[in-house]
């Protein structure tokens, strides 16, 4: 999966869980638990579905890494290249 | 229609899920009503065959009053599907007085709206797909429907039935923001600046009407009559949560993403064995007096997007097992927010757990859910200074609070309440 790829995935992913959010104005690199009010079952839910999308087993204690979109980006760019 | 609290008077009939000549199951499915408190889907109090439905699609009815005719027992003898009642029919029910000036106009598009179970959306979304004439059968995708996917498909095509004015998607949320009535202006398209000069001349008698409509009106009804009636008195301690962090992180290692717990689980957890052991403070006040209720139906505080607060129940709570509880309240929390709670959880509660989440604050002092007798709190778990065993060390700690029916339970009580749940969340392992 491409970076482009990946960011669509999160994009869709962040919509299921969070529908009111307007993601075009969300600073790529802000805490959407503070953003977007994102509270510990939303993060719990994106890891969900990021696993099911990607098949990747992403660890609680990086949970952390997950927390902004191009944190997401990123962290799929860098298990997928592992 | 079944009374969803103390505070509503009326609903809206908004989906059968159920057909004439079905059987029913006490407890399934059978219509979708539409109050402040969102869409709530409605289940049959018997088993039975459902004969015919007595009220059309779309029609506001009072508490109280017959949506349906089930025939209990089997089905003996075949029913003749009877055709849905339909608006122009003659009312079985007479409408409610107390709301004269509440939308007379008949909507052909609200039955096709509403009568598609699939169509998945938000209670904002399908309300104002009534307001516009949106079909969200047509709108309907894998994900939830929301207020701006209604709003854009009612943009792009105008609708069929009635002449509706054009209008801005900042000027349709001013308008509601402001209280205006955007039928009663005249301009076509509507801007803001229609919006604002409008509500400017009409300031007289103007209230803030998203303070006191919808979900704000039944936190208000509840949450007054809970400060009029209820003598409340509050607790508050410090819990170690060392022993829970560190079970709960290294059951989480073990387990895959979709089988993991949250804190807020084993604090589910806790109380509901706790209110299991203590009875007294699992209390429903009727009216004909306080009951001590035999099962812990867990109320759970959720906080909707977009602001409101809706507090349905997990029944039999203390029955659960940690992750039976996790997948209940996950449920819970996704059809809160999507608008899919059914009728017993919403009225079932009997006694309510707020978490104010992992930011935020240090404790919180909750007000009693009438009829409910006891309200515990949660505050942020932050790592903070401690003294154990005579050492001053750093550990994460939570603020546990009460807020308890004094009528009912004393401070005593109330005290030694909390000190089980802290005990509790002590042997995690044994949760």
């Amino acid at each position: 999966m491409n970076s482009q790829q990946s960011a669509e995935l999160v994009r869709r992913l962040i919509t299921q869980i969070a529908p009111e959010a307007d993601l075009d104005a969300l600073d790529v690199r802000a805490d959407m638990r503070e953003a977007l009010d994102l509270d510990s079952m939303d993060i719990l839910r994106l890891a969900t579905a990021l696993h099911e999308a990607t098949g990747l087993e992403i660890p609680e204690r990086e949970y952390g890494e997950i927390c902004s979109l191009q944190g997401c980006v990123d962290y799929l760019t860098k298990r997928s290249a592992s | 229609m079944p009374s969803l609290g103390a505070d509503m008077e009326a609903g809206t009939l908004v989906a059968y899920r159920c057909e004439p000549g079905a059987r029913v199951e006490r407890g399934g499915i059978i219509a979708e009503i539409e109050t402040d408190k969102g869409v709530i889907e409605v289940e049959s109090y018997v088993s039975g065959v459902l004969e015919r439905w007595q009220v059309p699609l779309g029609s506001k009815v009072p508490v109280g009053a017959v949506l349906a005719t089930l025939r209990e027992g089997d089905l003996a003898e075949p029913v003749p599907a009877a055709p849905p009642p339909s608006l122009p029919q003659p009312q079985p029910q007479p409408q409610p007085q107390a709301q004269p000036q509440a939308q007379p106009q008949p909507q052909p598009s609200a039955a096709a709206v509403a009568a598609h179970p699939d169509a998945r959306a938000t209670p904002s979304a399908r309300k104002r797909a009534r307001e516009l004439g949106v079909d969200l059968h047509e709108l309907a995708s894998d994900a939830v429907l929301t207020l701006p996917d209604v709003e854009r498909a009612a943009a792009s095509h105008a609708p069929s039935a009635t002449h509706r004015p054009r209008i801005s998607p900042a000027a349709l949320r001013r308008a509601r923001e402001l209280g205006v009535d955007v039928q009663a202006l005249q301009a076509d398209p509507i801007h803001l600046t229609h919006v604002e000069q409008y509500a400017r001349a009409h300031k007289t008698q103007a209230v803030d009407k998203d303070l006191v409509e919808g979900p704000r009106r039944v936190i208000a009804a509840g949450m007054a009559r809970a400060k009029r009636e209820i003598p409340h008195y509050y607790l508050s301690t410090t819990v170690d949560l060392a022993a829970a962090s560190r079970w709960l992180e290294s059951y989480n290692t073990a387990h895959s993403v979709r089988e993991r717990l949250l804190l807020g689980v084993l604090y589910l957890r806790a109380v509901a064995l706790a209110t299991a052991r203590m009875p007294d403070f699992n209390v429903r006040w009727t009216e004909a007096g306080p009951q001590r209720q035999p099962e812990v139906h867990l109320g759970v505080a959720i906080s909707l997007r977009g602001g409101g607060l809706i507090s349905p129940a997990i029944a039999s709570a203390a029955q659960l097992s940690l992750p039976d509880l996790m997948t209940a309240f996950q449920d819970l929390v996704a059809r809160a927010r999507s608008g899919r709670l059914r009728s017993s959880e919403v009225s079932s509660g009997t006694i309510t757990v707020t978490s104010l989440g992992e930011r935020g604050v240090d404790a919180v002092f909750p007000i009693i859910h009438p009829p409910q007798s006891a309200i515990v709190g949660f505050g942020r778990s932050a790592l903070r200074p401690w003294v154990a065993n005579g050492e001053l060390c750093v550990r994460p700690l939570v603020q546990l609070t009460l807020a308890a029916d004094h009528r009912i339970t004393d401070g005593h009580a109330g005290a030694r309440y909390l000190a089980l749940i802290e005990q509790l969340l002590q042997e995690p392992e044994r949760l």
